[in-house]
This record gives structure tokens, C-alpha cells and sequence, in this order.
């Protein structure tokens, strides 16, 4: 029994409440939302030091021993995600008292957002696919709930995508979770990976596990199912996009991860190559969009989708070294992507537009905050010695390891052509002098707090410039300090990567801590279930 | 009964994907309301059907007694699945009411070109 997992999950749940609770100010609610978020952040550090002094951790709920109960587990790599989810849940909690307006915050923004990580860190943390299911759905209620909050017409429009096509990956999931207890008996994925190999009729297996891919790859923006995300990220207010863009993805590459690692591992060789293959053209879609693009979130919601496909990669080459490289990679990209949104909110904030075209002269306003984002641009294309660096590194050293030419040839164009869509935003938003201001601005509601000026006259009270206070820019230098130390320092990030790698390629602990006496009683299932 | 079962879940799954491709957001929700609801008869059906023996016996009870996992799973999911078709289906009103339009191909606020090109030459 250990309550640390349950308090991961009670801690962000009892904030939700607290936050919409205790107080109808929005200030006080910040502040109620910003200290949950610290508490599961010390939380998470201390399971991330279980986990890595002891192997991975579990608890059966409610004391009914696997499979029949419910499991908690953390293992490295659930541990090492809670700790990057803490991190961006603070840094977007602080952030977001700057920068949602007044009547989203009492419409329980702070909330939403806090159920929202009660979802993720539920889906790293379960050992049962169908709690993995409800955990997937608690965090889709929640993500709902944020997308519409003081909606305007474009936010709307793109939320009704977003539903549509997440609740479609939903009934898909609930299919395959169904059709594969079908054929095994049981949904505890532990018990699956010892089950799954006897199932005589395989080739339905691999029908369930293509059935999983198609779902997971929805939530995770896999090509070619990627079209809702650059359809309603750009909707929506920063600090929302920043907390998708990071987190949202990634559940689905770590559920990708786990069933692939864990339910059908290894021998279903077509689906490994399938995810190679995706992993390849996601990767360099996800660059070319970006590219085509002028609007500076919707440049970075097409980097969300290239950096997905390099940790599909690390999935598809299926060794340890691939897997620790991805995991690493997922590390850099979560925060990355946090950073960066926030710093293109900044960007919106002083500029007044996100459209690279009306933007200009941020360097000579803003030397300092030019600097900041240069750093990020920089980490995320992957120069050395920042942390995306290490990553593409990773990805390649494990690529050479397979003599897979196409896969270093990929990655290699895809981090070149990377260059380009952030080098254009420095050039445009940074560099070159501020556009003149002639004839009227075209209305583009950006973010239904700041309201572009139409013929001359203002549309809105709020200003046009806003400037950015100390709750934005204080998680943005935090971040950017932790995104320097993982660059400069990567050895310990890399050193648990591979740990959780290793736990993955051979599951045999895990499995220890989830049924600790599977050997003592095989089969009794089987009488249980008619 | 486990054929006919079969056939019901495949007959309902072709006329919601059907329903699913309209253009008309009410009719891929009602698509969606259908194919929902399929996937937890998927779950019933595959879970094995017994008739007339009861989910929840006595100690030591009798022989034949009914799987109860589906139906607390069919359980679970149809809460889930409710609270979600009833968000959707405000969403659909509320983006009917903002857009005007029902027609998915029609709402493209989101995904304007925003070609700087376009707004100099009406400006």
C-alpha cells in the first residue's frame, strides 16, 4: 500500500474543488491553484526517488490484489512524466493569473486546468486500460470544458473539431478495450502481457492492436490524423495551448508507448514498422506545415505535431537506446513546447498580433526578451549545447545502432528544415523594423482578450498592447532556466531515460510489482470468467 | 442470441460511420449517440451472454452465474458517453448560434487563410 500515487491524484483533484470553492476571487484562486501545483510538484519528486531507489511502485485499490482490483503503478517513466506534468502545471498555473481574463477565471478556468492534470498524471499513473479509458475521458471533459470557456465564434468553431474527432478516437478505444478483453479476460495491462501470447487466434490481436494505434494516434496528432490540432490550437487563449500543446499529446505517445511495450510487444513486427513509417512522415509534415504558415501558433502547433513524430521514432526502432532517446525527447518536448507557447503569448502581448506580418521591432523594444526566445527557438531546433540537442542526438545514436539510413536521413532534414519556421519568426517578429501602420487593421480575434482595432476604431476596453506582468514572466525565465540546466547538465535526465527504457524492453519488474504471485496461481482467472 | 448480437452490433456500427460522414453536425452527433452506444454493446457481447443466472452470488453459490465486468464496464461507459453527447450537443447549439451554420464544410472560421496578401488588397 502506498499513498503517495493517490495523493498525486488527490492533490490536483482537492485544488480543482478548493480553487472554485473556497473563494470567488480571481486573484485567490490563483494563488489556491499556483500552491496545489507546488504540492504535487514535491510530490512528484519524491515518487521520482522511490521509483529510482526502488523500483517501480504500485497500489491495488480498495486492497483487491491484480488482476482483480484496480492498479495504481509508477514506474520510471510514469514517474518521470508526473515530474515534467508538475512542472508545467505550475509554470501555466502562474502564468495563467497574468494572462485569462476575469469572467474565465470565474467560470472556473483554475478548475478545469487542475482536472485536466488530474487526467494526465491518472493515465501515466494507472495499470488497467479501462481506468486508462476513464482517465482519458476525465482529461477530454476537462479539455472540453477549457476550449469553450468565454468562447467566441473562432474559438467555437474550432472546439466543435476538436470534440468531434476526439470523441470518435474515444468510442475507437473503448472498441479495443472491449474486443481485446474479449480475447484475454482481463483489462489489467500486467496480466495482459502474460495473457496476450496465449490468445490463439493472433491475427485478431494484431486487429486490436491496430485498433489501439488508430485511437492513441488520434489523441497523439499521428499522421494522417493529425488535422484537428493546427484546426483548434490557435483558438484558444495562450495559457490553454501552452498546457495542450505540452501535455495533451504526449498522454497519447505514452499510452502509444505502454501498450505497445506492454500489451503487443515485440512479435507484432507490422505494427512496429507501421509506427516507424508514421513516425517519418509526421515528423517531416509536421515541419513543412509549420513552414507554410505565417500565424506564429500555428507555426509551433505544427512543431507539436514534427515532435511527435520523432518520439513515434524511438517507439518504432523498438531497443532500449530508441526508447530512451524518445523518452528523453519527450522530456525536451513537453517543456519546450510550454516555453515556447508562453513566450509567443509574450510575443502576442507586446506586439498585439500573432500574425508575423503585423509584427516587428520586437529586438530593439525588447533586447532582453529577444534573447529569451532566440534560447528556446535554439533548444527546440536542437544546437548544441541546449537540450534539443541532446535529443536529436539521442534519436540518431540509435538510428546508427540500427543502420537505419532512412530514419538518420529523416531526422537529419527534419532538424535542418526546422531552422527555417523559427529562424522566419526571429527575422519577422524580432528583427526587422516595426511595420508602419497604414490603413486600417483587419480584425482577427486573436484571443478574446486582446480585440484588434477595425476601422479605426477600438472594438474593445482592453488595450491593445497589453503588458506582460510579473505572473507571466516569471514562469517563463523558470523555465527557460530548467530547459538551460537539462542542456547543459542532460547526464541524470538521460541516465533515468534509459532506466524507464529498460524497465519497458523488459517489463519483468513491473510486472513483479503489479502481480507479485502470478507464478503461484496461473489461471485462476479463468474460472471467474464463466 | 450471440449471432443475432453480432449482427445488430455490425448492422449499427455501418449506419453510424454513415451517419458519421455527413456533412450536417446533427447528423454525425446522432452518429455519434449510435456508434457510442455500439461500442458498449461490443463490450456486452464479447463479455459472453448468459441467461437467466444472476451477477451476484452467496458464498459458495450456485454453478452458473453471469460475468458482471461487462456490465460494470457498459456501466461505466454509458455514464461517460452521456456526459459527453449532452457537452456536445450544447457545443453543436452554441456553435450554431455564434456560426449560423450547421454545415461542417461552411464553418471555417478557424481556418481562414489569413493571407496578408488578402487583407491589403481590402483594405
Amino acid at each position: 500500500m502506498n499513498g503517495l500515487l493517490i495523493a498525486c491524484l488527490l492533490v490536483p483533484m482537492m485544488t480543482a474543488a478548493l480553487s472554485f470553492i473556497l473563494t470567488s476571487d480571481v486573484k485567490s484562486r490563483g494563488v489556491i491553484s499556483i500552491f496545489g501545483s507546488i504540492a504535487l510538484l514535491m510530490l512528484s519528486f519524491i515518487l521520482l526517488y522511490q521509483v529510482a531507489s526502488g523500483g517501480p511502485v504500485s497500489n491495488q485499490m480498495g486492497g483487491w490484489q491484480a488482476p482483480m482490483g484496480i492498479t495504481l503503478i509508477a514506474d520510471m517513466l510514469s514517474a518521470i512524466l508526473i515530474v515534467v506534468t508538475a512542472i508545467v502545471s505550475l509554470c501555466v498555473n502562474v502564468y495563467a493569473v497574468g494572462d485569462i481574463s476575469r469572467d474565465r477565471i470565474a467560470g472556473g478556468f483554475f478548475t478545469f486546468l487542475n482536472m485536466l492534470i488530474v487526467g494526465v498524471v491518472g493515465a501515466f499513473l494507472t495499470g488497467d486500460l479501462f481506468n486508462m479509458y476513464v482517465w482519458f475521458e476525465v482529461m477530454l471533459i476537462s479539455s472540453f470544458a477549457l476550449l469553450v470557456l468565454g468562447g467566441n465564434k473562432v474559438q467555437l468553431d474550432g472546439a466543435v473539431k476538436y470534440v468531434a474527432i476526439n470523441l470518435i478516437s474515444t468510442v475507437l478505444l473503448l472498441t479495443a478495450i472491449g474486443l481485446l478483453y474479449g480475447l484475454t479476460g482481463t483489462l489489467n495491462m500486467a496480466d495482459l502481457f502474460i495473457r496476450v501470447p496465449q490468445v490463439e487466434n493472433q491475427a485478431l490481436v494484431t486487429v486490436v492492436a491496430v485498433l489501439f494505434l488508430v485511437a492513441f494516434g488520434i489523441k497523439a496528432a499521428v499522421f494522417p490524423l493529425y488535422f484537428w490540432l493546427p484546426a483548434s490550437y490557435h483558438t484558444l487563449p495562450i495559457s490553454v495551448t501552452a498546457v495542450f500543446a505540452a501535455l495533451m499529446t504526449k498522454v497519447g505517445i505514452y499510452a502509444l508507448i505502454r501498450t505497445f511495450t506492454l500489451i503487443f510487444p515485440g512479435e507484432h513486427s507490422v505494427v512496429d514498422t507501421t509506427l516507424l513509417g508514421l513516425g517519418l512522415v509526421t515528423m517531416i509534415l509536421g515541419v513543412f506545415g509549420a513552414m507554410t504558415h505565417s500565424d506564429i501558433r500555428r507555426i509551433l502547433a505544427f512543431h507539436v505535431i514534427g515532435s511527435i513524430g520523432f518520439m513515434l521514432l524511438g517507439l518504432g526502432l523498438g531497443s532500449a537506446l530508441a526508447m530512451g532517446a524518445a523518452i528523453f525527447y519527450m522530456v525536451h518536448g513537453i517543456l519546450i513546447k510550454a516555453l515556447l507557447f508562453m513566450i509567443a503569448g509574450i510575443v502576442g502581448k507586446l506586439g498585439g498580433s500573432f500574425e508575423l506580418s503585423r509584427l516587428g521591432g520586437l529586438y530593439q523594444e525588447r533586447p532582453g526578451f529577444s534573447m529569451v526566445f532566440l534560447f528556446a527557438a535554439l533548444a527546440l531546433i536542437g544546437i548544441p549545447p541546449l537540450s534539443g540537442f541532446w535529443a536529436k542526438l539521442l534519436i540518431l545514436e540509435a538510428g546508427l545502432h540500427h543502420d537505419a539510413a532512412i530514419v538518420i536521413t529523416f531526422v537529419i532534414i527534419a532538424s535542418l528544415l526546422t531552422f527555417i519556421p523559427l529562424m522566419r519568426i526571429w527575422l519577422e517578429a524580432f528583427w526587422k523594423p516595426q511595420p508602419l501602420e497604414s490603413g486600417p487593421k483587419i480584425v482577427e480575434s486573436l484571443d478574446s482578450d486582446i480585440i484588434v482595432v477595425e476601422n479605426g476604431s477600438v472594438k474593445s476596453a482592453v488595450p491593445l498592447v497589453v503588458p506582460p506582468n510579473l505572473y507571466i514572466w516569471t514562469p517563463v525565465l523558470g523555465l527557460s532556466a530548467v530547459m538551460l540546466i537539462i542542456g547543459l547538465m542532460p547526464g541524470k535526465i538521460i541516465e533515468l531515460s534509459d532506466t524507464a527504457a529498460k524497465t519497458l524492453i523488459d517489463p519483468s519488474a513491473y510486472i513483479d510489482t503489479v502481480l507479485p504471485n502470478r507464478s503461484a496461481a496461473p489461471g485462476n482467472l479463468n474460472e471467474v470468467q464463466k | 442470441m450471440e449471432i443475432l448480437l453480432s449482427l445488430l452490433v455490425g448492422v449499427l456500427m455501418s449506419v453510424s460511420v454513415w451517419m458519421l460522414l455527413s456533412r450536417n453536425l446533427v447528423k454525425f452527433l446522432f452518429g455519434l449517440v449510435l456508434i457510442s452506444n455500439v461500442a458498449n454493446l461490443i463490450i456486452f457481447k464479447v463479455g459472453g451472454l448468459t441467461v437467466g443466472a444472476p451477477a451476484l452470488i452467496t458464498d459458495g453459490g450456485s454453478a452458473e452465474y453471469a460475468n458482471s465486468l461487462p456490465q460494470a464496464l457498459v456501466l461505466t461507459a454509458i455514464v461517460i458517453g452521456f456526459g459527453l453527447v449532452s457537452f456536445t450537443l450544447v457545443l453543436a447549439h452554441k456553435a450554431y448560434q455564434a456560426i449560423g451554420t450547421l454545415n461542417v464544410d461552411e464553418m471555417t472560421l478557424a481556418e481562414k487563410r489569413q493571407d496578408p496578401a488578402d487583407s491589403e488588397k481590402s483594405s
